[in-house]
């Protein structure tokens, strides 16, 4: 029978949601590391039992989980995050030179091809890579020794690495997304990495069209066309069509082309999700109303989805890594907010109902689809 | 040198962690410091590495401070001798994250 496995990450805490393929009766467990912030949680693609977690506390610092039984016990691995070398200086708000600083890990995402192997993305941003299922960390340094790197810069929620992609019919190209640096390629496992910004227009920075700079907030890719990328940047929603080389604007009919998430849905890959945030001043939804918006056109043309969504008084945000798809037959659709509230839409995101109505502040979800 | 074992209670976030619901108490080889302390404490439980203190400077974090004897010893030197009735077990020796945020 098949199901799906719903990780949850909080501000206090990590939630485990578990339904079979109806997906109407939830079972909820946690939360697991009580009082942490649990920034991302993602099962391996090849070992569903296989979790990572990153656990993190103002206080005490960096903590990473693993668990190989599916989230019902967890086992401490390395939470050490060395950079390669020294790392020098990025710009700061002010655009005064910083230190590179390890802060947090804010996405993980195992391999396509080994249990064992899983990468981090980190703020101040850089990307790690573990082969030994978390135990030990190595930088790519390739992509932080970006020759543009002195020029990148925080956003409103620090120099994150929250974008990993690996592209399922190549694996050594990936693509990770920084907030505010831009999005970058590789085409060789990680060593060498090329900014591919051309297109993006930000209006924060002194020219507005330059190489890096550039605050995306999330990169959705559909397994079946892995040259066609989907961005929520600060403002806009981007699509490219040749690898991230070259970006166009399809924000089309959206009300406000603000936001954090973008996802794809797994068996239609023109279909997109996005939910609009009012402005970057103000980070809940427009008008006290929770709507997703579908394009099932790639894009330029959106409709609003609100059924079983809070359509009056309703002020919350949906953060960049909390929406997820699932891949069963008739496509699920799962989201997070700022409020607390996970959603589900199991029919691509025609009708929604609450799985959870209460938790702490959603960072992340992802879903598992279980055979 | 330690007699009875230093007694140490960490944040509860931390016993959480390592399901202690109260003190542990530590065998400290050698001298009794801050520093040695946290050694025994990071070899007894490897999954604190790192939430006291800076794994590579070994430099208190700084939402972390350490009391002991209604002293705040945060700013000591890492390898001072600790209080005697620290040393002893008479006094034990806290571990508190600092009052920021919520």
């Amino acid at each position: 029978m098949s199901g799906v496995r719903v990780l949850v990450g909080t501000r206090k805490g990590a939630f485990i949601l578990t339904a079979d393929g109806k997906r109407d009766n939830w079972a909820v467990s946690g939360p697991h590391f009580p009082g942490f912030e649990l920034y991302h949680l993602k099962g391996s693609p090849l070992d569903p039992n296989r979790i990572y977690a990153s656990q993190c506390s103002s206080w005490f610092g960096q903590l990473m989980q693993r668990s190989d039984d599916g989230g019902a016990t967890w086992t401490a691995i390395g939470n050490q995050f060395p950079y390669d070398g020294v790392p020098g200086t990025h710009q700061w708000y002010d655009g005064t030179p910083h230190p590179w600083e390890f802060k947090r890990v804010w996405h993980l995402e195992p391999s396509l091809s080994d249990p064992d192997v899983v990468y981090a993305g980190i703020e101040d941003a850089a990307l790690f890579r573990s082969g030994d299922g978390g135990t030990t960390w190595a930088e790519l340094s390739g992509l932080r020794k970006h020759g543009s790197g002195p020029r990148w810069a925080p956003g409103a929620g620090g120099m994150c690495l929250h974008t990993i992609l690996i592209d399922p019919s190549n694996h050594d190209r990936m693509y990770v997304a920084i907030s505010a640096a831009g999005t970058f390629r590789t085409e060789d496992g990680g060593q060498t990495w090329t900014a591919i910004n051309q297109g993006l227009h930000s209006a924060h920075i002194p020219d507005p069209t330059a190489e890096v700079g550039h605050c995306v907030h999330h990169v959705a890719m559909h397994g079946s066309r892995p040259r066609t990328l989907f961005m929520q940047k600060h403002w806009d929603v981007m699509r490219s069509d040749d690898g991230g080389d070259h970006w166009r604007e399809v924000s089309g009919n959206l009300p406000t082309d603000f936001g954090f998430v973008i996802d794809v849905h797994a068996h239609e890959p023109e279909t997109l999700y996005v939910v609009p945030i009012t402005s970057d001043a103000h980070h809940f939804v427009m008008d006290g109303k929770l709507r997703v918006y579908r394009s099932r056109s790639g894009g330029e043309e959106w409709e609003p989805l609100t059924h079983g969504l809070p359509q009056e008084n309703c002020y919350v945000n949906v953060l960049r890594d909390a929406m997820a798809v699932d891949s069963l037959d008739e496509c699920g659709v799962y989201f997070g907010t700022t409020g607390g509230q996970v959603y589900v839409s199991p029919d691509g995101g025609d009708h929604w109902r609450t799985i959870v109505r209460d938790l702490p502040a959603v960072l992340s979800v992802e879903v598992q689809t279980l055979q | 040198m330690s007699g009875a074992g230093v007694r140490v209670l960490l944040p509860s976030l931390l016993r959480d962690m390592i399901g202690a619901p109260g003190e542990i108490v530590m065998d400290v080889a050698g001298a009794v410091t801050q520093a040695s302390v946290i050694d025994a404490i990071e070899a007894r439980y490897p999954m604190l590495r790192g939430t006291l203190r800076d794994v590579a400077t070994r430099r208190r974090r700084s939402l972390v401070r350490f009391y002991a004897c209604e002293e705040d010893l945060s700013h000591d030197e890492p390898d001072a001798p600790l209080p005697d009735a620290v040393a002893r077990g008479a006094e034990p020796y806290l571990v508190v994250g600092a009052i920021a945020g919520g």
